[in-house]
């Protein structure tokens, strides 16, 4: 009997928080737009490993063998290159207009032919970290090839050789669309639903009505539970449709694993994110203060969880820091889920550590919950 | 009608509606000149709009009205006449801003009415003289008691001497003394502008008494017009509020009748309510000193005295609300503990204000607290019908609540108060704003709670005509109870004909020496200014940035988590984001287990990239363990690894890569390719003595910029255009649907200010607050992160100062553009981030980007000033090199402040 009590009054409060939400049709536009346009923006093009990537070539040798080089560049790794003056070098990269500038030196081929072992010089801008590096080594690998094949049996061949056969799994064209389109969404639960959380409670205290709530038969946890429900349930479904409509059906990305388990996962995280989103309206007195609250919050959230850079390369403090952020246990289990096909045998201990973040956090904003109306 | 005098505002035909509802139908009217003139009537039959329709501050649906001879359907005209017409809006200090002091906010007014510093200063002292607010002239508005909320509104609308005052229920809510003042402060001002026309409405039929002309109006339909005298003759009754029933149609005042309240029934006389020494303090201040209360079951008990003077203190700390800081409070002999769900039955409270949602309907706000209190279905639908009957809330029952006139929303509040039938009820101010019929309408409800149903009723109130009906009543002044006894008692004690007199007594023993009395101080009439108004003001625009920046000056928390929350993030972003690929977990299934195999396998746990996991034994352990994301790659042998390599037959060793994230993915492929050829040179070199020369040329890479390659020069730069586009954007993004939601945009409305100078006023604080932000990251970047800057520092800051304008523009368009301040931060926060982070080159060149994304990465301030930075600081250059950058960047700020000009809306709707 007591918990049914307890039961209606969370589903009540919920119902009147997804009419407030309902009710504000530029925000619900804005919620669409981020897990539908903002989706397929994100997915379509966002790309981190080497795409496109802007290059030019100073060709003072002008030869058949420089001319190869040239047209061996191609999409999608890089772009059709530009044939630029020496002088131009130092203003192109300069104005960032091209990551990498190859110059053939005047006399290249007839160098080659002479075994003179003429140099080739790449200049990289290396401001462009996640391009400079893995470039460096395709144009390498590009260029060499090319200069084989030209010199073909005119070379002794390779006495001790081996062949190293590289597999991607999960992903075998390390396709980026299937990485992008994922990540924003795990990225837009995250920001919407502390946002959304959030800000109900600085708005019900602005306006007067979380006072009203307290003086009725309502506990702090009935108030803050029914917010975590309303707004959780508000971005699942999103989250939800967004993964079957534009992730599957749209942008035909394949899921490897189970959707309802993923679900199950977003659920936990939001339950976190909420959480925290409710923690923060208490600790905000206003809604200008929550709104810097919620940058300083979710931009590491989103930053270092391991959605944006690899989470292993982060320096080790960070590492750990990052431990206690929900964001680094979801996307690690959505990759595991989505990408890896992985189970619940794989991922339940990270499931049972958002469960007990968002306790944490819910914990907290049931304590503050009564003295930031008293002090409102 | 009065023919002798001019009008100063005449309406013809004027139409308004709110959805489905009429306020005003077919509206034609006259306002005399020069005198004072009352809109009088119930709530939610228009009043408030057509004062707002007069004021310009709403947009005219049908109809036309001429404001001084002129048709203010014109917005030039609007602009013209803005300076000679003053408006103060309903609610308590709604249109005042509460952080600011008395002196602030006039002299915002000021400002923005364009009146020159000298002689604004001079007449903001006058003001405060007569007004009596002098003394607390460097008290925060929002510090104020009502009263004196409501004469710091008479200064703003007073500073820029208008011909026109438009008042909006001045005195609602408004403690007797006060209300006395207020009218005696009007009285003077007119004396001295002869010439001034003022239009009041008002529910206080008695101030109503004194006006020279009078609008009966009710259902969005003048009744009659003239003077008081004129009125009372043509409906042959003695006072104005029984005229103003006789006017009304017959079905609506046959319903009125006169209250009789049955005497209380004495006899049980358990106590429902008591206080013993109940104490609140908040830091030096005491709000309630020291209270002794007892309210015995069934009795109405009154709480009459000036805002702020503790009884709204006192009601929270008996409901639980407030934690009491000494003495107790007993609710049924039992104290009052925060916690007790068995005592929130039995008790309603209705706060003071509008406390409940406004977005939802009246029909479901009513259902949602029945079912909060877990009233059984049925039950609960009865009582709601029931409750829209008596309250006469049927015909609103589906409208939003936050759509309601004020008076209508108190009704429903106090249906809301009273839906699970408490045996208490603390109602705190429930029938200010309220109209004379529906005042006794809840009264009739409340005697009949009481007296039939043993309710105890603890009201607080201003009327004294309310006052008289209760039981008992409490004084109550500066936190301390003056007198408890019964109404006629307290008049009897002073000797005073009237409860009013009575009490006003009380009130001036308490405060003599308190608030000075008004001085009338010698204005020379002519040194008034005649405002001109020029299309474009800087005066106005930094009265906007001044009053702005004050408002941000007060909420130092809010500054603090702007400046030092950007270096704290510029800390663990600056540290934490790395692009460098290392640490990579690998395990081996090595099929060969031969010296060759393992010497392979050394080459690659050698590396500084590489972790080595324990051995794999089969390749569903591959697949596990990749699965679970502990191996970021894993690398298969062949058993004859060994035996083909020496035998030159190439075996094949096969790595698997985990794809899931394509970057990490691409960078361990190069690393490997790098590690098997290093092993094979290795090898070759051990097994020929020397290394033949595979490749006829070779190649020079040069890392410019940045020749350690380390991610931090790179990053250090590109964190500082992320954090100045999320932090400024989102100080903006409220500040505009802030004042939406808090009404005090009708400010705006009402002057002769121009959205630009509006816009352009809120923006200069946050750029101020930005650029110094940019300076602290800046130094985070040089003196902590090491990264030296190279180029130009002049050209760094100016792109910083371009940059931080448009980033502030994004949030001001965001803030236009929203209704409510979720939108604006939730919008801000779906805009920004997505671009910011993804397309605008902060990890991969905007010009390696595809499609849409490239497209909105070119239309990016952020694209540009990444550029910019990293030129700067990075290559070493300056405003030559980058002036096509610059260029770009030029574009965004202008082009925001252009659509946020014209989303913004000058007038209501």
């Amino acid at each position: 009997m007591k918990f049914r009590i307890l039961d209606t009054n969370i589903v009540q409060l919920s119902i009147k928080e997804l009419r407030s939400l309902w009710n504000d049709k530029v925000l619900l536009i804005l919620i669409v737009w981020a897990f539908s346009g903002g989706i397929y923006v994100a997915s379509t093009a966002s790309s981190q490993e080497l795409n496109n990537a802007p290059i030019a070539i100073v060709d003072e040798d002008n030869s058949p063998l420089s001319k190869t080089i040239g047209n061996a560049f191609t999409q999608p790794y890089f772009n059709t290159p530009a044939y630029i003056e020496y002088s131009a070098v130092e203003p192109v990269l300069n104005a960032g207009l091209y990551t990498f500038v190859i110059i053939i030196p005047a006399g290249f081929q007839s160098d080659v032919m002479a075994a003179k072992q003429p140099t080739l010089q790449i200049n990289i801008d290396a401001t462009q970290m996640s391009q400079a590096g893995i470039g460096d080594g395709y144009i390498q690998n590009i260029v060499s090839g090319e200069i084989k094949k030209f010199v073909t049996g005119k070379l002794e061949a390779f006495t001790l050789s081996a062949t190293l056969i590289v597999r991607n799994k999960y992903n075998p064209n390390l396709t980026s669309s299937w990485f992008g389109s994922i990540m924003e969404i795990i990225n837009n639960v995250t920001m919407l639903s502390i946002i959304l959380a959030g800000a109900a409670v600085i708005r019900e205290r602005e306006h007067g009505t979380l006072e009203h709530l307290l003086v009725m038969p309502v506990k702090p946890l009935e108030i803050v539970l029914s917010k975590v429900l309303a707004n959780g349930l508000m971005v699942l479904a999103a989250a939800t449709l967004s993964l079957i409509v534009m992730v599957q059906y749209v942008l035909q990305v394949p899921i490897r694993g189970s959707v309802g388990l993923f679900v199950l996962g977003v659920a936990l995280h939001l339950f976190a994110t909420t959480s925290i989103g409710i923690f923060l309206g208490t600790v905000a007195r206003t809604m200008p203060q929550l709104g810097l609250l919620f940058i300083l919050t979710v931009l590491p959230l989103e930053m270092l969880s391991g959605g944006i850079t690899p989470y292993e390369s982060m320096p080790q403090i960070i590492q750990n820091i990052m431990q206690i952020a929900p964001t680094t246990h979801f996307v690690n289990l959505s990759q595991t889920i989505l990408y890896r096909g992985g189970g619940f045998s794989i991922i339940w201990s990270q499931l049972l550590i958002l469960l007990l973040i968002g306790s944490v956090f819910l914990v907290g904003a049931v304590g503050r919950f009564r003295a930031s109306v008293a002090n409102a | 009608m009065s023919t002798t005098k001019p009008s100063v505002v005449r309406l013809s035909g004027v139409c308004h509606r709110y959805g489905d509802l009429d306020a005003l139908s077919q509206i034609d009217l006259d306002i005399p000149a020069g005198c004072m003139v009352g809109l009088i009537g119930p709530d939610g039959v228009g009043k408030s709009t057509l004062l707002a329709l007069i004021a310009g501050a709403r947009e005219i649906q049908e109809g036309s009205i001429q404001v001084f001879g002129g048709n203010i359907s014109s917005a030039k005209y609007r602009d013209n006449i803005a300076p000679r017409i003053a408006f103060m809006p309903q609610g308590l200090g709604k249109n005042l801003y509460a952080t600011l002091s008395v002196f602030e906010n006039i002299d915002f007014f000021g400002r923005l009415f364009g009146i020159p510093t000298p002689q604004r200063h001079k007449q903001i002292d006058e003001l405060l003289l007569a007004t009596g607010l002098a003394a607390f002239r460097h008290r925060p508005a929002g510090k104020l008691s009502g009263g004196m909320k409501q004469k710091l509104g008479l200064c703003c609308a007073l500073i820029h001497a208008p011909d026109l005052l438009i008042l909006d229920e001045p005195t609602t809510g408004v403690d007797p003394l006060s209300r006395r003042q207020f009218w005696q402060l009007i009285e003077r001002i007119r004396r001295r502008r002869t010439g001034m026309s003022v239009i009041v409405a008002t529910a206080y039929m008695d101030e109503a008494e004194l006006f020279d002309w009078i609008i009966p109006i009710n259902m969005g339909k003048v009744l009659d017009t003239g003077t008081v005298a004129q009125i009372k003759q043509r409906t042959n009754s003695d006072t104005l509020e029984a005229a103003f029933i006789h006017l009304l149609p017959d079905d609506v005042s046959r319903a009125h009748h006169e209250l009789v309240i049955p005497p209380l029934n004495s006899n049980k006389a358990a106590i429902a309510i008591s206080a013993r020494g109940l104490t609140k303090t908040f830091g030096d201040f005491t709000a309630v000193d020291n209270i002794n209360l007892d309210i015995t079951q069934g009795e109405i008990f009154g709480f009459l005295g000036s805002n702020g003077c503790g009884k709204s203190t006192t009601m929270k700390m008996l409901t639980g609300l407030l934690p009491v800081s000494r003495g107790e409070g007993l609710l049924f002999g039992s104290p009052v503990e925060s916690n007790s769900m068995a005592i929130r039955h039995r008790v309603g409270y209705m706060s003071q204000g509008f406390s409940l949602y406004g977005e939802l309907t009246v029909l479901q706000n009513l259902a949602l607290h029945a079912k909060l209190f877990h009233m059984p279905a049925e039950e609960a639908e009865q009582r709601i019908n029931r409750l829209l009957d008596r309250f006469t809330l049927r015909s609103y029952q589906h409208m939003n609540a936050m759509a309601l006139p004020l008076g209508i929303r108190q009704r429903l509040s106090l249906a809301v108060a009273v839906v699970h039938d408490p045996e208490l009820l603390i109602l705190d101010e429930p029938t200010s704003g309220v109209d004379p019929v529906a005042r006794d309408d809840f009264w009739a409800l409340l005697i009949d709670l009481s007296r039939n149903h043993g309710v105890t009723i603890f009201i607080s109130t201003h009327f004294m005509n309310e006052a008289m009906r209760c039981d008992r009543i409490s004084l109550m002044h500066a936190g301390k109870v003056l007198v408890t006894d019964t109404p006629e008692a307290i008049s009897a004690s002073r000797h005073a004909n009237t409860l009013e007199e009575a009490f006003i007594g009380y009130l001036e023993d308490a405060q003599e020496h308190k608030e000075a009395p008004p001085v009338e101080p010698e204005i020379n009439e002519k040194e008034y200014p005649i405002t001109v108004n020029r299309a474009f003001s800087l005066r106005r625009l930094f009265g906007f940035g001044y009053r702005e920046s004050l408002e941000v000056l007060r909420d130092p928390i809010r500054l603090a988590f702007a400046l030092l929350g950007s270096a704290l993030l510029m800390l663990v972003l600056g540290y934490g984001i790395s692009l460098d690929v290392d640490d990579l977990t690998f395990a081996v299934l090595d099929q060969d287990q031969t010296p060759q195999s393992r010497q392979y396998i050394e080459t690659l746990s050698g590396s500084r990239y590489f972790i080595e996991r324990p051995a794999l034994s089969s390749s569903s352990e591959l697949d596990r363990r990749m699965q679970d994301g502990e191996l970021s790659f894993s690398l298969i042998i062949p058993p004859s690894f060994g035996v083909d390599l020496k035998r030159g037959r190439s075996p094949e060793v096969t790595v698997w890569v985990d794809g899931s994230m394509p970057f990490r993915a691409e960078t361990i492929g190069s690393y490997m390719q790098g590690v098997h050829s290093a092993y094979l040179t290795d090898l070759t070199l051990k097994s020929l003595g020397y290394v033949p020369n595979t490749l006829p040329a070779s190649m020079a890479s040069r890392y410019r910029f940045n020749q350690d390659f380390k991610s931090i020069y790179a990053l250090a730069p590109s964190v500082i255009p992320l954090l100045l586009m999320f932090i400024p954007a989102i100080l903006t993004a409220l500040s505009v649907v802030r004042e939406k939601e808090m009404g005090s945009i009708v400010n705006l409305y009402v002057s002769p200010a121009t959205r630009l100078e509006f816009l352009l006023g809120k923006q200069i604080p946050y750029i101020l607050i930005s650029m110094v932000s940019f300076m602290i990251l800046l130094f985070v970047t040089v003196f902590i992160f090491q990264v030296p800057i190279k180029g130009d520092l002049y050209a760094l800051y100016s792109a910083a100062l371009i940059y931080i304008v448009a980033t502030t523009g994004i949030g001001l368009l965001m803030s236009t553009f929203t209704q409510t301040q979720i939108a604006a931060l939730a919008g801000t926060a779906i805009v920004t981030l997505l671009v910011t982070v993804s397309f605008s080159g902060l990890t991969s060149p905007v010009s390696s980007l595809e499609g849409i994304g490239r497209l909105m990465g070119e239309s990016w301030p952020a694209t540009y000033f990444i550029i910019i930075i990293r030129g700067i600081i990075t290559k070493g250059l300056g405003f030559a090199e980058l002036a096509s950058s610059f260029q770009y960047l030029l574009l965004f700020a202008p082009l925001f402040t252009l659509l946020s000009v014209l989303l913004l809306r000058k007038q209501g709707r």
